[in-house]
């Protein structure tokens, strides 16, 4: 069965990189994705430890600077 | 209505939906593989070749089902005055970017077993390649100006520019003698495709649309702290 699967009657070599390219792109796509979001996520967290508690306070009194925050401390 | 979709408000969902979308994704994915590496059948004419049909099919629809929505989203952003329908576009295209390639990458795998060629300047290939390059076109504009108004209304330009060719894709295998197969699944008339075929291609069309929808939230997620971090700077 195993060989079969990768003979795929001398179709095996367009079958599996077609099905490679597709999910190294996902991975590409995903990672590439995912250290942008990171990247932002830092630099909030960053700018946000720079403020004075005035400031800090009026940025808090938004629910999603909040969210942010509690969602950089969880990850 | 449109208030519900207001960013402040819709950002608890939208932070803690990928992880669960990404599980679901994942688990819909292996079954579509198993489905259609080892339990779909061969193809009487194209034998195993047949395969590549359920990573390049849902490629191509989710990328133009991509497009379409932009445009209409990049439309609704000028005519309700809503700014997040044009952050929602953009957080969409760099998924129906990949959708597309993936489509032109797959496809000319495939055209090599079955047509002896990698590459044919056909309606249908060539019309998939001009859409990959209105994708790129409008991630360059959102790349390139800084201006608000200004982005809004050349991204919205090219997608309205590019939605003409989505019909051109549709129908350029009915207009024009082309290499390409005409369509095998319509809604409106009977399939000619078995349902031990169009199971699993329904399925790895669903992985992908779970895909898709991972990064559209991961995306919409970033430029969000991205607009949270101007309005750090501002404070």
């Amino acid at each position: 069965m195993i060989s079969e699967l990768l003979f795929m009657n001398g179709y095996a070599v367009y079958v599996l990189s077609a099905f490679s390219f597709t999910l190294l792109s996902f991975l590409g796509l995903y990672l590439v994705t995912k250290i942008q979001f990171v990247k932002e996520q830092k630099k909030f967290v960053a700018k946000f430890g720079s403020l004075n508690t005035e400031q800090a306070n009026t940025a808090k009194s938004q629910k999603i600077n909040k969210e942010i925050l509690a969602n950089a401390t969880n990850n | 209505m449109l208030k519900l979709l207001e960013p402040n408000k819709i950002f608890q969902i939208t932070s803690k939906a990928p992880k669960y979308v990404l599980l679901l994704f994942i688990i819909v994915l292996s079954i579509g593989l198993v489905e259609a590496l080892i339990l779909s059948p061969e193809d009487y004419k194209q034998s195993d070749a047949v395969r590549i049909m359920y990573v390049h099919v849902p490629a191509a629809w989710i990328s133009l089902g991509i497009f379409s929505s932009i445009t209409l989203l990049s439309i609704s952003g000028f005519i309700f005055k809503n700014k997040n329908f044009f952050l929602i576009s953009k957080s969409l295209a760099p998924s129906g970017f990949v959708f597309n390639l993936i489509a032109l990458v797959t496809g000319s795998i495939w055209g090599k077993p079955t047509w002896g060629t990698w590459w044919a300047w056909d309606a249908r290939i060539t019309s998939m390649l001009i859409l990959a390059l209105f994708y790129l076109m409008y991630l360059i504009a959102w790349r390139i100006y800084d201006s608000e108004e200004k982005v809004y209304k050349i991204s919205t330009f090219i997608t309205i520019i590019g939605i003409i060719n989505v019909p051109i894709i549709k129908y350029s295998v009915d207009w024009w003698n082309t290499l390409h197969q005409p369509a095998s699944i319509n809604i409106m008339t009977k399939n000619s495709i078995h349902s031990s075929m169009l199971y699993p291609l329904f399925i790895m069309t669903a992985a992908f649309a779970l895909f898709s929808l991972l990064i559209f939230l991961m995306k919409y997620n970033t430029e969000l702290i991205k607009i949270k971090n101007k309005g750090l700077d501002r404070l």
